[in-house]
């Protein structure tokens, strides 16, 4: 029994050197020389700062913007360092509610009528509350109030939009979504 | 919808691919044939074995191998546990996250030795680097390599005939660890990598948002633990969104990667059972029964959820496939596919939020968890757990037809029979208790998120969860109470030592016997009959066990949401 206590715990010490220092360390090392971009969080740089993540979501409630998804991260949402969902479940009264007030406002920002149908992406919280993207009919209910904020015409706006939808899933065609922090910076660079 | 179709297929496709080779080789790692690493490793086997004092030739007993499992873990509790109550005085620990509280570190240490990676916190603002990386990850992988060591184990009972002796303990670990885990998880890492997952040591990053506000983004070595993570179908997330994170799973190849990270070795095993017993069909045909019933419960998730709500619906919100919960990236596919891949698996990483699924869409990964996770299963704990329903098939035709039943040529008798009972009792015992006393006291009731049958079908999914040791939660209950952690660490224990102490028995019984050769009057456990029949085995017992609870949490609500009542 004392050789059994023994194995075990030198045999813990060795394996956890090997698996908890060694592996991570190799790992860090290898991302960080061949990967260092992707490794230290794909932040995008403007002017020596730091503006934020191109995987992450960051509020946006201006006119002149398109608008991420809802965010349930942190307190006020967009939380990247505490990411979360509602966890509301399909018969919460609480969500049907801020599913319904969402969607009046978002209805009202962008001028539609009650019988637009709002695609699901513009009004619910997402898994992380830090998703980075929108559907591709979320991104074209805003380009009216972009347009219009921005004094350019519909057209200038839909351009720069399909030009960063992306719809791959392993080569195969999947749901049309567009990177909202990318596709403002692009819209503030069309100024310059 | 076709698109869809095109990648569940294209899943599997690459799975079998990838699955025969890998089975090949991991039984080659454990019975000690060549194989491409041991230039590399047997060099660092042999130090790990001088500098502990193992001599790797002396097997144990299935006692002595229990007694090993269980000391083992014994201090990985401990070195857990510590690790967690002191992290505030420890190294690596940029973003200050304090000392964790003793019965939050009891939960957390238990549920990462037990591979259940169930999570009370939220990773980012709980766990320091140092206590990610030493103790959370490094368990990621023993656990796993305990699951190998326990399935090994028990085809070695199947295997050898009249000797006590099933194996090495500590050499099942050691070459668990290094010639199977450790190379796929660097591959796959660097692949994470890559894509867009995080591998660093920085302090959290302050970024000055475009509208003028600041955003704290989380850093961390996330990358390295995320591979391991999957591979050992562990799923405890270094963030709180888990797989949702787009640091943790960025794009959607990563996310088609994560799932195939989860079913690989559980899906090889089988193909390694098939060489080690030396008869391939018996692997495929258990193989077989596990896609037969993955297929039927993917396909009812994928439904659910593109259907929708109705009540979403009526806000003139398009109601089909609600994305509350769930991330534009992995599309309807690749969120369907990864819940229910990591459920059927012990898994547990979640790439999107269940509390927010459909009802039947959420009830399908709790009752796949619930018939034991044996349809692929953990890394080990689905073989033997699936070979614990292969057993109660065989003994059930034995019983039809007034034979001693058989398996493999091993007659199996009243012994293994009670422990394969007690292995398929326990679970269902603590997940049915547990759930019970939970929605019987307000320390229970207390800590839901949602009202009406949801609310039951939280505290529900929690003792499943934890017994079955997946580790994916409805999240919005908020478990982290001293009631809930130290219950579902009992649950999560018991989960996992109630079922690995009956199989390590049933090894030690099935070795002392002789090997009997197939005769006319055999049944055959490959073959369509006996495909169709451990299916319906297995249907019938999760049926019988759990319907009348499933009908009061989630079946119900599923009926009140088509009648637009809400709570």
């Amino acid at each position: 029994m004392y050789k059994s206590l023994k194995n075990a715990l030198l045999l813990l010490i060795m394996l956890t050197v090997i698996t908890g220092v060694f592996y991570p360390l190799v790992i860090t090392g290898i991302a960080q020389l061949i990967f260092p971009r992707q490794a230290n969080g794909s932040l995008i740089v403007r002017d020596g700062q730091v503006v934020g993540s191109s995987l992450l979501a960051q509020n946006f409630t201006r006119p002149e913007y398109f608008h991420p998804r809802p965010s349930a991260a942190g307190q006020d949402g967009y939380d990247a360092a505490g990411s979360a969902a509602t966890n509301l479940g399909p018969t919460s009264q609480k969500l049907m509610d801020s599913l319904k007030k969402t969607a009046d406002d978002y209805r009202q920002e962008n001028n539609l009528s009650d019988e637009v149908v709002l695609p699901s992406d513009a009004v619910t919280s997402s898994g992380s509350g830090l998703d980075p993207e929108i559907s591709l009919p979320n991104a074209y209910m805003q380009i009216a109030r972009v347009a219009e904020a921005r004094g350019v015409s519909t057209d200038k706006i839909r351009n720069i939009v399909d030009e960063y939808a992306d719809s791959s899933i392993l080569g195969i065609p999947g749901e049309e979504r567009v990177n909202v922090l990318l596709l403002n910076l692009s819209l503030d660079d069309m100024n310059k | 919808m076709l698109k869809d179709m095109i990648l569940f297929l294209l899943f599997f496709l690459v799975l079998f691919l990838l699955a025969r080779p890998l089975g090949k080789y991991i039984s080659k790692v454990f019975t000690g044939e060549k194989t491409c690493f041991d230039k590399i490793m047997r060099p660092i086997e042999k130090i790990i074995y001088k500098l502990v004092g193992i001599d790797e030739n002396q097997e144990m007993t299935w006692r002595q191998y229990a007694a090993a499992v269980i000391w083992f873990h014994v201090f990985s509790f401990l070195a857990i546990f510590l690790t967690e109550l002191f992290q505030g005085n420890l190294p690596l620990n940029p973003a200050n996250e304090g000392n964790v509280s003793w019965d939050l570190a009891l939960n957390t240490a238990v549920s990462f030795i037990t591979n259940t990676n169930w999570q009370a916190y939220s990773g980012e603002s709980t766990m320091s680097y140092f206590t990610q990386m030493t103790e959370l990850a490094v368990h990621n992988f023993l656990s796993a390599a305990t699951g190998i060591s326990i399935a090994i184990v028990l085809i070695r009972g199947l295997t050898r005939k009249t000797t006590k002796l099933l194996g090495n303990y500590w050499v099942d670990m050691v070459r668990g660890t290094l010639w199977v885990l450790l190379p796929l998880s660097i591959i796959l890492s660097l692949i994470f990598v890559e894509q867009g997952s995080i591998q660093n040591f920085a302090s959290y990053v302050s970024a000055a948002t475009i509208e003028g506000g600041t955003q704290t983004i989380a850093m961390g070595p996330v990358a390295s633990q995320e591979a391991i993570k999957l591979l050992g179908t562990n799923g405890g997330g270094f963030f709180g969104a888990n797989s949702a994170h787009p640091f943790e799973n960025p794009t959607a190849l990563a996310n088609f990667l994560q799932a195939l990270a989860i079913f690989l070795i559980p899906a090889s095993l089988l193909f390694t059972l098939g060489r080690m017993v030396k008869d391939k069909k018996q692997g495929h045909a258990i193989l077989a029964a596990m896609t037969i019933l993955f297929v039927l419960f993917l396909g009812i998730i994928y439904v659910s959820e593109y259907y929708g709500n109705p009540n979403v619906a009526a806000l003139g919100i398009n109601g089909s496939n609600v994305m509350e919960g769930k991330e534009l990236r992995f599309g309807l596919s690749g969120t369907t596919l990864f819940s229910a891949v990591t459920t059927a698996a012990s898994c547990g990483a979640v790439n999107a939020m269940f509390d927010s699924f459909t009802p039947i869409g959420g009830m399908i990964p709790m009752l796949q968890i619930m018939l034991g996770e044996i349809i692929f299963g953990g890394v080990g704990s689905g073989l033997y757990g699936m070979l614990v329903y292969v057993l109660l098939s065989v003994f059930i035709v034995g019983l039809m037809v007034g034979r001693t039943p058989e398996y493999l040529g091993k007659k199996i008798e009243s012994h293994e029979m009670k422990m394969v009972m007690l292995a398929v009792l326990i679970p269902a015992i603590c997940i049915l208790f547990g759930s019970a006393v939970a929605a019987s006291t307000d320390a229970g009731m207390s800590a839901t998120n949602n009202n009406g049958p949801h609310g039951l079908t939280e505290m529900l999914y929690a003792y499943a969860s934890c017994t079955g040791n997946n580790g994916s939660a409805f999240g919005g209950l908020n478990a982290n109470s001293t009631f809930y952690n130290i219950t579902l660490a009992a649950a999560m224990l018991l989960g996992r030592f109630g079922v690995i102490l009956p199989i390590l028995a049933i090894a030690g019984s099935l070795a002392k016997k002789k090997i009997s050769p197939v005769g006319a009057g055999t049944f055959q456990t490959h073959g369509l009959l006996f495909i169709v029949l451990l299916c319906a085995v297995v249907l019938i017992v999760g049926a019988l066990t759990f319907l009348p609870a499933l009908a009061l949490g989630p079946i119900a609500e599923h009926l009140l949401m088509l009648q637009g009542q809400l709570y």
